[in-house]
Formats: C-alpha cells, sequence, structure tokens
C-alpha cells in the first residue's frame, strides 16, 4: 500500500506570503449537490462566492441510482417540487430479493407520495445539478465550469486559503474552501482529512444502463399513470458478490443498475456488465425492461462506509461535504445519498459564513459544522445506522438470505396435495438447513437488525 | 440495437454499450500506467473492474491501456493501490466523459 494517492494534487502549493485580500469569501469545489447547497447558503447570506466545476457543465461528471429525496430543499427552495426537474414521483416503492430463478417482492404503493409535499423523485443528475446550480448563481454565486481545481494553496502553517487550476493564473484564493469535490475527494485527501490506508474497501461500484421505452410502455409494465414512477432495489443480484440492484422508472426510459464493493469484485474476477446482463435477463426483471434500447451507460464510485468510516470533516480554512466526506446512506432500505449532500452543504456554507463573521476560519472556527450536521439528520441517521452497511454486505446477506427467504415463500405458497401443508417453523427449518445458516447467527442478525433499524 | 419488438435486447456488444456515452476525449492521457510493474503483477484487479473495459490482456502476458473511453470513477486505481501502477488524475477542464442521464 502507497502512502501516496493518485491524483491532481499529489501536492500541495506552499505559499510563503499569506495572500492578501482573497478573491472570494467562499471557494465550492464541485457544482454536485454538496456544492451548489453550500455556494447557494453561502451567497443567500451575503458572501462573494465561486463555484469550481471540473465537468463542461453541472451534473456531467455524477452518477447515481437515480431517486432524490428533496425534502431536505424546503429550506433552501421553498415549493422546490413546483420547479425541480423531475422525471417522475416515486409513488412505488419495492424491495426485491431475489435468487437466479425465484423473486420475493414487497412492493409499496402510497399515492400521498404523488402530490405535494411529495416523497422521493427520479431524476437525471445533469437536470437535477444544473438546476440546483442555477439556484446558487441566481443567489450571486459565480459558477466556473470547465475548471479542475488541481491542488490546494496552503501557507507554510498548513491553512487552507484557495485552489490551484488548471486554467492559466487559475490560482484562485479565499477565506474558506468547500471541498465537495465527489467520492475521490482528492482536495480532502491532501489536506490530510481521509485515512490514507485501505481506501478502497468502503467504496462500491455502481454501473447503470439507461434503457429507453415508450412512456405508455413504461406505464404498461409497471402500473403506472401521469407522472407517477416505481422504484425497486433489489437483493441477491450479484452472484455473491456484495452489493445489489436496481431499477427505477424515468418518463421515457428505465435505469437498471448494479452495485458491488469493489474488493468483492476485483476477487470475484466478474466484470460489472456481466451482473447487469444477468439482472436484465432475470424472469423478474426481462419482462419489464424488454426491448429497451440503451441510450447510456454510465459508472461512478460510491462511499459506503457510513459514521464509522467518515474522514475529519473540518481543517484549517477548510470544510469537506457530500460524496468527499463519505455522506451515502447505504442501508439496506434506505439508500439515500444527494438529500445528505444537499443537507451537508448547506450546513458547510452557512458554517463557513458565520466562521467568516467570527474572523476564525482555522478547524476550531469551523467546528460547528460538524456540530450542525450531528443534530441534523445528516449525521443522525448515519450513526444511527452505523452497523446496518456490515450488515448489509455481510456473507450471510448476500450469499444465504436471498435463498433462503425465497424458498420459505415458495414453501409458503406452493399447494403439494395431497400432501398436508408444512408449518411455517418446518419450512424455516428447512430453509436454514438447506442454505447452511446457523439458526443462532440467524437470530443474532435479526437482533443486530432490529436494533440497527428500530 | 433498436428496440424492435422480438429484438434480443440482452445481447449488446461492449463498443455498442458505449456507443451511446459521449465523451470529449483529451489529448492529454489522464491516467497513465507503469506497465514494468503489470508485468509483474499476478492480481490484475483492474481487468475486472474496470467498468470500460480500458484495461486488456496482451498476447504477451502484458497489459494493453486505453484512457479515451474512462468513466472517471476511480476503480481502477483504488485496486491497483498496491500494486502502484496507476496514476490517476482527472482530465482537464471540460474534457472526459459528460453524461447525460446520470
Amino acid at each position: 500500500m502507497t502512502d501516496t494517492y493518485a491524483g491532481p494534487s499529489s501536492a500541495s502549493v506552499l505559499l510563503q506570503q499569506p495572500p492578501g485580500k482573497p478573491d472570494f469569501d467562499v471557494l465550492v469545489v464541485g457544482a454536485g449537490p454538496a456544492g451548489s447547497a453550500a455556494a447557494l447558503a453561502a451567497a443567500r447570506a451575503g458572501c462573494s462566492v465561486a463555484l469550481l466545476e471540473r465537468g463542461p457543465f453541472p451534473g456531467s461528471k455524477n452518477v447515481y441510482g437515480g431517486v432524490v429525496y428533496g425534502r431536505v430543499l424546503d429550506e433552501l427552495v421553498p415549493q422546490w417540487w413546483e420547479e425541480m426537474p423531475v422525471e417522475r414521483w416515486v409513488t412505488r416503492r419495492s424491495t426485491m430479493v431475489m435468487t437466479a430463478d425465484q423473486a420475493l417482492t414487497v412492493d409499496f404503493r402510497s399515492q400521498r407520495w404523488g402530490t405535494a409535499p411529495y416523497n422521493g423523485a427520479t431524476a437525471h443528475r445533469a437536470d437535477l445539478d444544473g438546476w440546483l446550480a442555477g439556484h446558487a448563481v441566481a443567489a450571486g454565486a459565480v459558477l466556473v465550469p470547465a475548471t479542475v481545481a488541481t491542488g490546494l494553496l496552503r501557507t507554510t502553517a498548513g491553512t487552507v486559503v484557495g485552489v490551484r487550476t488548471d486554467r492559466p493564473d487559475g490560482d484562485l484564493t479565499a477565506r474558506v474552501v468547500i471541498a465537495c469535490d465527489g467520492v475521490n475527494s482528492f482536495l480532502a485527501k491532501e489536506a490530510g482529512l481521509h485515512p490514507k490506508q485501505d481506501t478502497a474497501r468502503h467504496l462500491t461500484l455502481g454501473v447503470k444502463e439507461t434503457l429507453a421505452l415508450p412512456r405508455e410502455v413504461i406505464e404498461q409494465r409497471f402500473g403506472l399513470t401521469g407522472r407517477d414512477g416505481q422504484d425497486i432495489e433489489i437483493l441477491g443480484c450479484t452472484r455473491g458478490i456484495p452489493g445489489g440492484g436496481f431499477l427505477y422508472t424515468n418518463l421515457e426510459s428505465v435505469s437498471l443498475g448494479v452495485v458491488v464493493g469493489l474488493p468483492g469484485l476485483a476477487t470475484a474476477k466478474v466484470r460489472p456488465e456481466e451482473l447487469l446482463a444477468d439482472l436484465k435477463a432475470h424472469p423478474a426483471i426481462a419482462p419489464l425492461v424488454r426491448g429497451g434500447r440503451q441510450v447510456e451507460y454510465a459508472a461512478h464510485l460510491i462511499p459506503e462506509g457510513g459514521y464509522d468510516h467518515l474522514p475529519e470533516l473540518a481543517g484549517d480554512g477548510l470544510l469537506v461535504a457530500g460524496d468527499a466526506a463519505g455522506m451515502c446512506l447505504a442501508a439496506g432500505i434506505w439508500l439515500e445519498g444527494v438529500n445528505f449532500a444537499i443537507g451537508a452543504g448547506m450546513y458547510a456554507g452557512r458554517a463557513a459564513v458565520a466562521a467568516i463573521g467570527a474572523g476564525d476560519t482555522s478547524q476550531a472556527g469551523l467546528a460547528g459544522y460538524r456540530r450542525a450536521l450531528e443534530k441534523s439528520f445528516v449525521l443522525a441517521d448515519h450513526r444511527k445506522l452505523r452497523k446496518v452497511p456490515g450488515l448489509v454486505l455481510s456473507e450471510r446477506m448476500q450469499r444465504q438470505y436471498p435463498g433462503l427467504i425465497c424458498d420459505l415463500a415458495e414453501g409458503l405458497f406452493e399447494v403439494d396435495n395431497p400432501r398436508p401443508k408444512p408449518g411455517l417453523r418446518r419450512l424455516l427449518r428447512t430453509a436454514v438447513r438447506r442454505h447452511g445458516v446457523s439458526p443462532r447467527r440467524l437470530l443474532a442478525d435479526a437482533i443486530t437488525g432490529m436494533r440497527a433499524f428500530g | 440495437m433498436t428496440g424492435q419488438p422480438g429484438e434480443d435486447y440482452r445481447e449488446i456488444s461492449f463498443d455498442d454499450r458505449m456507443d451511446g456515452t459521449e465523451f470529449r476525449v483529451s489529448e492529454r492521457a489522464h491516467i497513465t500506467v507503469d506497465t514494468e510493474v503489470c508485468d509483474s503483477c499476478t492480481v490484475r484487479s483492474c481487468l475486472h473492474v474496470c467498468p470500460a473495459k480500458l484495461f486488456v490482456p496482451r498476447a504477451d502476458g502484458g497489459i494493453l491501456f486505453n484512457f479515451e473511453q474512462c468513466f472517471e470513477c476511480g476503480a481502477c486505481y483504488q485496486v491497483c493501490d498496491a500494486e502502484g501502477a496507476i496514476t490517476w488524475t482527472y482530465p482537464d477542464g471540460g474534457l472526459g466523459v459528460v453524461f447525460r442521464k446520470g
């Protein structure tokens, strides 16, 4: 294991002289949901803000499963649902557990989620991120696209005072830098906020196909009307590699993907698109996606370590938010990220404003950020569910439980006349034995699950 | 791949798979590989984890490498960390992959 990172910013630029008046109060790197929320919060409070984006436009480098939960926006953009670029409102939420030829689905629908103030929505990141960045710009932030932050500018004492960019004369200085530069966050790593060892262990790789289908075909197959949408989360579709899958409906396409742990994928010697091909051919999925023309194939890393593996969130002159701070929640029935990014960005922006106002942008002066996060859903949810990522990605949950659950359902629903019906207890005993699960282990996992979710 | 009824939508070549994704290719290779390290590497995780299949084995045992259709996910350098062959940077501003449906 090397102790240096790959990335554009392997070494900070040390300034012998502290800069004079900085170019901006706040410099936000990355115009994803965290960055735009940070820029919006800071600009609204009257700070001068630059928002750097390495892609040609916000969202162009970004990929996610496909569902955003917008409630956090109530504070930033009142009535956001009237203007957010949404594909469909999720009114049908399903969890599917599958083996190669079985599938058990828990399917919930609520028409209340299809009316204001709404719950989840499918959206494309190029639309969503651009929309939120537009709000930051309207509040006064300067969006600087097509620009890579290649390293931190630091004083000899180590305080972050800006970034170097890949533009000619590209140094930009600021009182506070907010790194929202995504899962690979070279800036946070360069500042020493991330642990340097074993970084791949808590990362998953998501691959996603966007499959175009006519609107009415989607509505027929998924039982939807108007802007209603379905979101299906899948366990057991990854050949035992820790991970899962998803299928989300957009207006005129569906997003089909798998998410797998990076170390598991590397050792399994399976390629990600093979897992997607499996999923597409599965009898429970094939009829839903049949004939879909692939319009985009995409991939992205996801930080799934949860609360116990968050980096440091602040340094002298520096805050970290969003994927750069590992704020993705991958906890089985909850798979969320954009909402945490928006929340964290908002609090980072406010903390930067408060620190600038108080004249102390040191790590101590910025510590209000972490306190605000701990009080809000952002870290409260992560803290509460800290044990779940480990449980969901465990060997048993991945290799044994899907088959056990499906066999249990098959036994329960099978009509095997003239033999009398087996009792649930016997079915469970048989399934547990067939899948080599220790009953004690099963009980322990059930208790862990109840505690973690409870 | 026109999505006509009856057509087997599951059969898709890797080239076709990558066809829908836009890349603004930079002249500068944003990833570099020290192939001497690759020659002695027995793990070769990059072959499996790169979703864009940018790493392919050569007949002589080496690894052939391309940077042009990179999703910029970082999976390759993350799994190669131990081997240390891959140096990974972002493409220059505005270049590289451009997702529309992400």
